[in-house]
């Protein structure tokens, strides 16, 4: 169970053998690509930064939970920061369990999870020359819908959630 | 007054012009702290939509301020 922050490039077929289990049956991966648009904006690049010594500790955090509450054997999560070109990988997601339902359901719930809660932060370099920070218009300079979808101000603890 | 650390990311590090600073503060606790740097720097996001980060762990808003600590102020994160 591992959560990293990197600055260089992912490899998912070499990310995928370290969670390599011969009790596995399923093997469910998720990829989080950079796209050209977002809230009808074109967007051109995308440039990621990170707290990381927390964003790994809470990273690490939510495998353990989503471990706890299902019968999956591996889990692991690397995302990217730096500045991303359309098409790049931005995160990625692997898991691993006897059955292909635990696998899908913690898959989901580990992207859900680090979306909501670890310290990484994404700016929008859109085709105008404009930029934004994701989820920290105050001016309506985004649209809200962004910012509502993730809770803005969870419990201190990080753990009830 | 008491001394902290602090680490600025994301639209706080750009309203605040730099990556970190020591800074001698009269502030009690995390949120007087923050308030005190939004009155000077002008940051954009209200108290309510960040949250508090000191000595490498989230905490709350009324920790009291203790000399040497390591702040960061946590703006809406979006990873994905």
């Amino acid at each position: 169970m591992t959560f990293r922050i990197s600055t260089a490039p992912l490899d998912p077929p070499a990310l995928a053998r370290e969670l390599l289990d011969l009790r596995a049956g399923a093997y469910v991966e998720f990829q989080g690509w950079v796209r050209n648009h977002n809230e009808g904006q074109p967007v051109e690049a995308l440039e990621y930064e990170s707290y990381v010594a927390l964003a790994e500790k809470e990273g690490a955090r939510i495998l353990a939970e989503v471990a706890a509450r299902t019968t999956i054997l591996g889990a692991a999560c690397v995302h990217r920061t730096g500045l991303l070109q359309l098409g790049e990988l931005a995160v990625w997601v692997g898991v691993t369990a006897a059955h292909r339902g635990d696998a899908f359901d913690a898959c989901r719930a580990i992207i859900d999870e680090t979306k909501a809660r670890v310290p990484i932060w994404k700016k929008e370099h859109y085709t105008s020359g404009a930029t934004g920070w994701i989820n920290c218009a105050t001016r309506g300079d985004f649209a809200e819908p962004a910012a509502a979808r993730v809770p803005s101000h969870p419990d201190p603890s990080g753990s009830s959630r | 007054m008491t001394s902290v650390q602090l680490h600025y990311f994301a639209v706080l590090r750009e309203q605040r012009g730099l990556a970190s600073e020591v800074l001698s503060t009269p502030a009690v606790d995390a949120a007087a702290l923050y308030a005190e740097l939004s009155a000077r720097h002008g940051f954009t996001l209200p108290v309510d939509r960040v949250r508090v980060a000191i000595d490498g762990e989230f905490a709350s808003w009324n920790t009291p301020l203790r000399e040497g600590a390591e702040l960061v102020f946590i703006p809406p994160v979006a990873g994905g």
